[in-house]
């Protein structure tokens, strides 16, 4: 096909370097682009606007856009460099061409590439007391502004060049010189400030409170490939701006008609864009459809290019003043009064040969003879549309203004400004100056000076650009706007089954119709109800125009009395690899981990993560499963001797003289009479008497006392304790450090762990009689280690707790494993401990409690105090929570001995009939833990059973694997009820 | 997010804060005293204005310190710039 490309002469091709050539393939054919070239130009340069067809109906459809607001030129991008992931869909118009890009056309949907994307992603938090969106000729003039003032600054553009709407202009002057250089000047001025930063190809995506404003930068897309390694693909930034202003433009709309969606129709700004921007005429046989006064400078552009349209067909009743010169000027025809209705193609490839035109009645109703206009190009302009997206995120008022028929921001967001055609200031020099202003607002809120009229240079507002510019005071001119365009022979909107308003997702207005037939008034409800909107351009062509046809349709008065539908970010789309950055592996949460976590790693352990540890579960031996080698490790621990890390326990010093009272009161039980050198299980319960946290605490000395919390609570309780001190019992003397991390914590448990503790602590009188359960003491480990230890006990069996400075843990696992190596000590990990505790009917906090459990529910009102007001008191005697017949702790055995019941397995009434049929059946209760024991040479498990203590012997139902398996409630002791292991 | 001021550290992202609900809702004297009604009032009941609402924060990933603030809980805005520690 002919090149459409256009010589310096015919076009000042802002965006791309006529001396630069790349190679690209898109569906495996060979094509040529310019360096500046997005994927979608230099297809349109190469007179090929058909992309991929539509993805339900399959129409024939092309580029109609020129950035993110395209609906239908999709692409599939391969791989830019080794390793890296394909793109599974990008609008053509935003993929910038390099040098060997292999690219395909997609229908509608992306096929995600499943290949781990290698490519680096990384992020960055920022603060800046200016934040300016959009570079375009209101954001330069606010950030240079800003910059100059001293404040730091930060201009963001998606463009890879500053000028925004000028890059699509020709013939724009200001500051006496060409608009696009003033903005390439302005911007480098800026950045020789110390405090500025411009960040080109960066799409702010999303404002969040107190102008949090997260943006991401591509990086090296656009890079030849032996400039990308070592520099991340692209970066999320999070940034904090003390001021913000909004100059992110607007977007045009497209007019509503029949077989309004074939190849060759384009907005108009896009046709105008690619003109002077990309040197690319979309047409040669060209019609312009518009309802505004924007089209005229299209108009003048092609006129220059030597391609001056076949005719503008106008809504309006008569040329405005601006129409009628740029008419007279260009020759060019109009037709006023009149509509485009429909078009016509060519074959298969669906090529627009022809648009037919009608006048409009005052009602804008297409009435009279047919015109028939030959085109391959109509460019159209349905009016324009605020990008609103970041003020609106932000709950920033907008309102329909009849006068642009457009919504517009109307009510400020605290310290962010909204300038330019954001705003709705389509005038140049209005954009200019009401940035400039706001840039000086915004410094001058941050308490810096702007300088203002002493640098007339730097001062856009101090010239009067309207001197320098013919086109820079130009107005958009009275609007027609419309929003139903049917045909003398097709005036019912049911039927417009071709008026396409939402290209991506193929909906029409005949589908959007449907939805007001099925009673859907809300614009929300109609965007759900025909998906329009919501595809990946989140309907930035689609939106408005529903909004004005529901409008229209509904009656109502104007579309703002429909309103929109909420903008969310992100505003375009964000790989998932972007948020996920250097998160990603090993560094996706950080791994706290034991100083014996290398003899676990050594030893073959499995580990399970608890919270952010790293917990050994099981230590398998060669050929074992994890319940063999539990098996095993539990019959060690009962049977001689088996040690565990226990050093992720939370683990927080209390200091003070008020220490005892206070753990009265956060405790259930007392701890202020505990003696010095010996050690109490404690509960905690909320204010509701449920169950929060549990764990034993040393008291060290008078006034210091070593708590310790569940794995997983450490954090929480810490934060506990510091809110019932500070906020409640301010007067009491005590004060908090977590010590989680000071301390290596080996428990060792069996029947012969006491003379293994003999061997490892020769000074230690270790009898039962010396060294009772729940003391502890202070003592020297063999190999001169200074060490605590405490006789406790998780497993029933006679038991130690050997505790060391963190950095002596591996050497003292050793010395025990050394100690322990005649009795076949055997390390054991989370799992064999679960195990050993619920065969004595020991609770783990959050998983045989959920916050709904009292300890009198878990049958452990003998660590309730009687006397002492602690947390949670009050509540154990209201009505509900004093009853007898709520849920209890109880052991749950499979009657045939074999089946292991399902942690969260349901319990039914053995005469319960069960008729899901019928409705919900009724449950007694669930299983909260459930393993093989060794030691009972069967499955057995706790349970949470409604009136349980009472129904202890019954035997109820469990379903199973689709079958009823009877199980036993019991007492939740399964082993050594008596207690006679404890003390060896 | 928010930036909260904390009045020992300055101002900080959300993240680093955990909220505490509603202010100035002391834990009973007495709670022995209370009866079913007035205990449970203390225990399930707060505040939910559209609006001005004095709130609790701790600091948690910072200085671990508690105060109150004022928020709006419309524009979510601080409208107490010095939190009142407690």
């Amino acid at each position: 096909m002919t090149s459409r490309r256009l010589g310096i002469d015919r076009s000042p091709g802002y965006g791309v370097d006529r001396d630069a050539e790349h190679s690209f393939t898109l569906d495996g054919e060979a094509h040529t682009g310019l360096s500046g070239d997005t994927v979608a130009s230099a297809m349109v340069a190469a007179g090929e606007l058909p992309c991929g067809p539509s993805l339900y109906l399959g129409r024939a459809r092309g580029i109609m856009g020129a950035g993110v607001e395209e609906p239908n030129a999709l692409l599939h991008v391969e791989p830019r460099s080794p390793g890296h992931a394909a793109e599974s869909m990008l609008p053509a118009t935003t993929v910038e061409l390099v040098d060997g890009l292999r690219a395909s056309w997609l229908q509608g949907l992306g096929r995600l590439d499943e290949t781990p994307d290698g490519a680096l992603y990384d992020h960055t938090r920022v603060h800046t007391d200016v934040l300016v969106v959009g570079a375009g000729p209101a954001g330069i003039a606010a950030a240079s502004q800003a910059a100059a003032s001293g404040a730091r600054t930060m201009l963001l553009d998606e463009q890879p060049a500053p000028g925004g709407s000028l890059l699509s202009s020709r013939g724009e002057r200001i500051e006496s010189t060409d608009a696009v250089a003033w903005a390439r000047r302005t911007v480098d001025d800026a950045r020789t400030a110390a405090e500025f930063t411009y960040l080109p190809r960066t799409t702010a995506v999303g404002s969040y409170d107190a102008n949090y404003v997260v943006a991401v930068e591509n990086r090296t897309d656009h890079l030849p490939a032996s400039e990308r390694p070592g520099v991340s693909r692209q970066r999320v930034w999070h940034i904090r701006a003390a001021e913000v202003i909004l100059a992110a433009g607007a977007h045009e709309r497209p007019l509503m008609f029949a077989d309004d969606d074939r190849p060759g129709i384009m907005l108009a700004e896009a046709v105008r864009t690619y003109l002077n921007r990309y040197a690319a005429l979309a047409g040669e046989q060209i019609v312009v459809a518009t309802t505004n006064d924007s089209v005229y400078s299209l108009l003048e552009d092609l006129a220059e290019a030597g391609a001056p349209p076949v005719a503008v067909v106008d809504s309006r009743p008569e040329a405005t003043p601006r129409a009628a010169a740029v008419l007279e000027a260009t020759g060019v025809r109009g037709i006023f009064d009149a509509v485009v209705t429909g078009s016509d193609g060519d074959g298969d490839a669906g090529r627009l040969t022809a648009v037919t035109v009608h006048r409009l009645d005052r009602d804008d109703v297409p009435v009279g003879s047919v015109e028939t206009l030959s085109a391959d190009l109509l460019a159209v302009s349905g009016g324009h549309s605020p990008v609103v997206h970041l003020h609106s995120q932000r709950q920033g008022g907008i309102a329909w203004d009849d006068v642009l028929a457009a919504f517009v921001p109307s009510a400020p967001v605290a310290r962010q400004q909204t300038v330019g055609a954001m705003a709705g200031t389509w005038s140049l020099s209005r954009a200019l100056r009401t940035g400039a202003e706001a840039g000086r607002r915004a410094a001058e809120a941050c308490g810096f000076r702007a300088e203002g009229a002493d640098s007339p240079s730097d001062s856009p507002q101090t010239r009067d650009p309207l001197a320098d510019g013919p086109r820079a005071d130009l107005d958009y001119g009275p609007v027609r706007a419309l929003w139903l365009i049917g045909a003398p022979d097709a005036q019912d909107p049911a039927e417009w089954s071709t008026h396409f308003v939402d290209m991506q997702r193929d909906q029409t207005v005949a589908d959007a119709l449907r939805a007001v037939g099925a009673g859907m008034r809300s614009v929300e409800h109609v965007k759900r109800y025909t998906s329009i909107s919501t595809a990946n351009d989140q309907g930035r062509t689609s939106a408005v125009n529903t909004v004005g046809l529901l409008a229209t349709v509904l009656g109502a008065g104007h579309p703002g009395q429909v309103g929109t539908t909420t903008y969310r970010a992100p505003y375009t789309p964000v790989p998932f690899a972007a948020l996920a950055g250097r998160r990603r592996g090993e560094l996706f949460e950080p791994a706290r981990i034991t100083n014996i976590h290398s003899w676990h790693a050594d030893h073959g352990a499995v580990f399970e993560d608890v919270g952010q540890w790293k917990r050994p579960r099981y230590y398998p031996r060669t050929g074992e499963d994890m319940e063999t080698a539990v098996l095993r490790e539990c019959a060690a621990a009962r049977g001689s001797v088996g040690f565990q890390d226990v050093s992720t326990l939370g683990k927080i010093e209390i200091r003070g003289t008020d220490t005892g009272r206070l753990l009265d009161r956060i405790y259930t039980g007392v701890f202020s009479k505990l003696r010095v050198g010996r050690g109490r299980y404690g509960l905690m319960c909320t204010p509701d008497g449920m169950i929060f946290d549990d764990g034993v605490t040393l008291r060290i000395a008078d006034d210091r006392y070593l708590m310790t919390t569940t794995t997983g609570g450490a954090a929480t309780v810490l934060d506990w304790l510091e809110e019932w001190h500070q906020t409640e019992w301010p007067e009491l003397d005590v004060a908090f450090t977590s010590v989680t991390e000071q301390w290596s914590t080996v428990a060792v448990v069996g029947p012969k762990s006491r003379e293994v503790i003999s061997r490892i602590a020769p000074e230690l009188d270790v009898s039962n009689e010396a060294f009772g359960f729940m003391a502890f003491r202070e003592t020297t480990l063999r190999n001169g280690v200074p060490a605590r230890i405490c006789r406790v006990s998780f497993s029933g069996e006679l038991a130690f707790e050997v505790n060391v400075a963190n950095f002596c843990g591996l050497a003292t696992w050793e010395l025990i494993a050394e100690a322990g190596a005649p009795f076949d000590i055997t390390p054991y990990g989370t799992e064999a401990m679960h195990v050993l505790r619920a065969e004595k009917g020991l609770i783990i906090v959050g998983q045989d409690t959920d916050g709904t459990v009292t300890p009198q529910d878990a049958g452990m009102g003998w660590a309730v105090s009687t006397t002492e007001d602690f947390i949670g008191r009050r509540s154990h005697s209201r009505p509900d929570t004093a009853r007898q017949d709520r849920k209890h702790l109880v052991g749950v055995l499979p009657a045939d001995g074999r089946t292991l019941l399902p942690e969260g397995a349901q319990l039914v009434g053995a005469q319960t009939p069960i008729t899901p049929e019928e409705g919900p059946v009724p449950m007694l209760g669930h299983v909260t833990s459930s393993y093989r024991s060794a030691a009972l040479g069967r499955p057995f498990g706790l349970a949470m059973v409604w009136d349980g203590r009472n129904r202890i012997g019954e035997v109820v139902r469990s379903p199973v694997d689709g079958r009823l398996v009877d199980v036993e409630l019991t007492s939740p002791v399964h082993f050594d009820p008596e207690g006679t292991r404890r003390d060896g | 997010m928010l930036l909260i001021t904390c009045p020992h550290c300055g101002p900080r992202d959300e993240v680093e804060f955990h909220y505490g609900g509603q202010a100035h809702v002391a834990y009973p004297e007495d709670p022995q005293a209370l009866d079913d009604a007035a205990w449970a009032h203390f225990l399930f009941y707060r505040d939910n204005p559209a609006g001005a609402f004095a709130e609790r924060w701790q600091h948690s990933a910072g200085c671990r310190k508690w105060f109150d603030v004022v928020r709006d809980t419309v524009t979510y805005e601080f409208l107490t710039p010095e939190g009142g520690s407690r």
